[in-house]
């Protein structure tokens, strides 16, 4: 899924300085699982909100909704009626930043503002953290690493590592990260393929990742 | 006078508060109680409502550790707790608003120490922040 | 058959190579090394230009390597993948080659948040394996990575790196097999201070039959104090020093520290001259560089006479 994490308060509050009546709208999808923008987040953000504001004797009125996705404009439609009836100034999305972007897209006039960083896709470690496993670089060849990927996981995205760095099997940068390489080594040798690690992995086509510009995926058979 | 929302677990700060009652020990009546059947049960948005309807003080009174009925529950409140007093930090309301308390069943005179020494605090640290510019939210 | 690079013909003969690095400036003033280059001529065998070491910004190596050329010292041009994608490491490839500089040593280099620019964006388009393969091929075939031929027929002496203290040792083994089999004709090691690991290692470069495919130069430091040694310690990951050395450089006074540091290095030297496998020294004197030609010569490493 897509790891996210609300913006730092102070952020968000500087982002809607201007503004008095605001709509949160949170997202049941991936940032629901993370923790970052589901229905109990935009009820915290929605209250740090006012209180602050409150604080500051500027009251804000925060209206919060959720919708399942924010990553179809069918979803986003939803939010037509309560936009026409509130005169908003602002809608702060707390979906990845897709959400922002497809909201904007269709309330045009409207600012919309990121509630969250949008960090990686990942997946829960354990529950309250959640690591980057996947860059999407468009091309996956994890077959080649005994099921890991050394793009995302090696700090230097090497496909023949591990590095000089790679010591005592912590990553050279973060000493708290396993170096990947050894993982894969461990993984490889139980299932037997150590000669399949000797062999030189050739250079990387980048052109399927961002670095070819922004892409779209298609399926023929479903378009109308 | 202060207005303090305490949350008590069922099974250790709602008995001590009970036994307070019975042993008839004296603590400010303004302190007013909110049963749950854990510490477990408390959200960071119980927390942020009590403040944003105007409380001045909040405290989350639980089991020993050790002792939680639902073995694990004060440990989360904890947690839960120490997150909100940082978000609390980060919107310029103090920190010290907001306490994590543990004690057992029998201790009604502990019960009521807390008390005494939470609205202590919130009289030092006067009125939430919040009362100052707006004093018609009334709905505690 | 193309002409051998005085590296490359000082270990084709057999004789134990002396070479040592050096550290870019950070900035446009080379006065300095302009007076170390001529103490160090024909004290080396050749010197290893830094890549922007440990990812902080400095002088670019081809740049300084060009200078010490003409200073009359050999360079071996450093290149880390970290900064340059593969359009860029061909192309200064290309430039190096047209201004004499014939030896290479690849290797992906520190990452960019060790450095002085930690926000910068990471390359490591290709990894040190894919990039001596690459050299390989420009040298051999005359043709860039795409296939495209190139013209001229420029040469190279291409070399890579290894940290004979890392603990996985099958891991480093296939890792360094992977760099000889792309094309790797020289290794340079992280500085050995410890010998018992440093023979661990080498003992298994010698069982796979690596070491006589590719000379393995070992690296030396030169420490000149004991904050000096705690600095590499806390701050220089992959190089590993023992408590044995801090000890005994803190053991003596703050003015004897030099002194004692350079007796370190010299049996350091002597340690390696007499080990089989170790087929020459790569001197690195972290802030200390204007100390080489001492070193050396208290090492009893000279006379260094060119290869013709």
């Amino acid at each position: 899924m897509i790891i996210a994490e609300m913006k730092p308060v102070k952020e968000i509050l500087e982002m809607v300085r201007d503004y008095q009546n605001i709509l949160i709208v949170g997202c049941k999808g991936c940032v629901a699982v993370c923790n970052a923008g589901g229905p109990k987040e935009v009820a915290i953000l929605g209250a740090l909100l006012r209180i602050a504001r409150r604080k500051e004797g500027r009251d804000i009125v925060v209206d919060e909704r959720v919708l399942d996705r924010q990553c179809e404009p069918q979803l986003i439609e939803q939010l037509a009626g309560p936009v026409k009836e509130n005169n908003y100034d602002a809608i702060v999305s707390m979906a990845c930043s897709v959400g922002p972007q497809y909201i904007a897209e269709q309330f045009d006039t409207m600012v919309v503002l990121p509630g969250l960083n949008t960090g990686f896709m990942g997946g829960t470690v354990v529950h309250g953290i959640w690591g980057e496993y996947c860059a999407g670089c468009g091309t996956c060849q994890i077959q080649s690493f005994g099921g890991l990927c050394p793009l995302t996981r090696c700090a230097k995205g090497l496909l023949n590592g591990p590095c000089g760095g790679s010591v005592d099997g912590k990553c050279e940068v973060n000493k708290d990260v396993d170096c990947v390489w050894e993982l894969i080594y461990n993984r490889m040798k139980k299932l037997g393929q150590l000669d399949r690690l000797a062999q030189a992995v050739g250079a990387k086509d980048w052109s399927t990742s961002l670095s070819g510009g922004p892409r779209r995926i298609i399926r023929e058979d479903l378009t109308i | 006078m202060p207005r303090i929302v305490a949350f008590c677990c069922q099974y250790c700060a709602y008995a001590a508060a009970d036994l307070a009652g019975s042993m008839r020990l004296q603590y400010d009546p303004n302190i007013r109680i909110v049963l749950v059947p854990c510490t477990g049960r408390i959200d960071v948005i119980h927390i942020l409502r009590a403040i944003e309807d105007g409380a001045d003080g909040v405290y989350v009174a639980g089991c020993l550790e050790g002792g939680c009925h639902f073995l694990e529950g004060n440990f989360k409140a904890k947690k839960r707790v120490r997150f909100v007093k940082k978000l609390l930090e980060r919107i310029g309301i103090e920190p010290e608003r907001l306490e994590m308390f543990n004690l057992s069943s029998a201790e009604g005179p502990r019960f009521a120490e807390i008390a005494r020494e939470m609205t202590e605090k919130i009289k030092a640290l006067g009125p939430s922040p919040l009362r100052r510019h707006n004093r018609s939210k009334e709905n505690i | 058959m193309k002409a051998q690079t005085n590296l490359q013909a000082i270990l084709a003969k057999g004789e134990f190579a002396v070479t040592c690095a050096y550290a870019p400036p950070c900035g446009t003033d080379i006065a300095m090394i302009l007076e170390n280059a001529a103490q160090l001529k024909g004290k080396v065998h050749a010197v290893t230009v830094n890549d922007n070491p440990a990812a902080r910004v400095r002088m670019s190596s081809w740049a300084l390597s060009k200078i010490l050329l003409d200073a009359g010292v050999e360079p071996i041009l450093e290149m880390v993948t970290r900064d340059r994608n593969r359009i860029a490491l061909q192309s200064d490839l290309l430039g190096a080659s047209a201004l004499g500089i014939e030896n290479v040593v690849c290797l992906a280099g520190d990452h960019p948040a060790s450095g002085d620019h930690p926000e910068a964006k990471k390359v490591f388009d290709l990894d040190a394996v894919q990039w001596i393969a690459a050299i390989g091929q420009i040298r051999d075939q005359g043709c860039l990575m795409n296939g495209k031929k190139i013209s001229g027929k420029p040469n190279f002496f291409v070399g890579a790196v290894a940290n004979p203290f890392v603990e996985s040792l099958e891991l480093h083994m296939i890792h360094l097999q992977k760099k000889i089999a792309a094309g790797a004709q020289f290794i340079q090691t992280l500085p050995v201070l410890e010998m018992e690991r440093f023979s661990l290692w080498l003992s298994e470069v010698r069982g796979r039959a690596l070491a006589d495919r590719c000379p393995i130069i070992a690296g030396v430091l030169a420490l000149k104090s004991v904050e000096i040694a705690e600095y590499v310690r806390n701050r220089m990951r992959g190089i590993t020093i023992p408590d044995a050395v801090i000890d005994r450089l803190g053991a003596v006074p703050e003015d004897q520290q030099q002194e004692e540091g350079i007796n370190i290095f010299i049996e350091s030297i002597e340690a390696l001259r007499r080990t089989e496998g170790v087929r020459g020294v790569h001197i690195v004197a972290i802030g200390w560089e204007e100390k080489l030609p001492e070193l050396i010569e208290r090492a009893d490493l000279l006379p260094r006479a060119d290869s013709s």
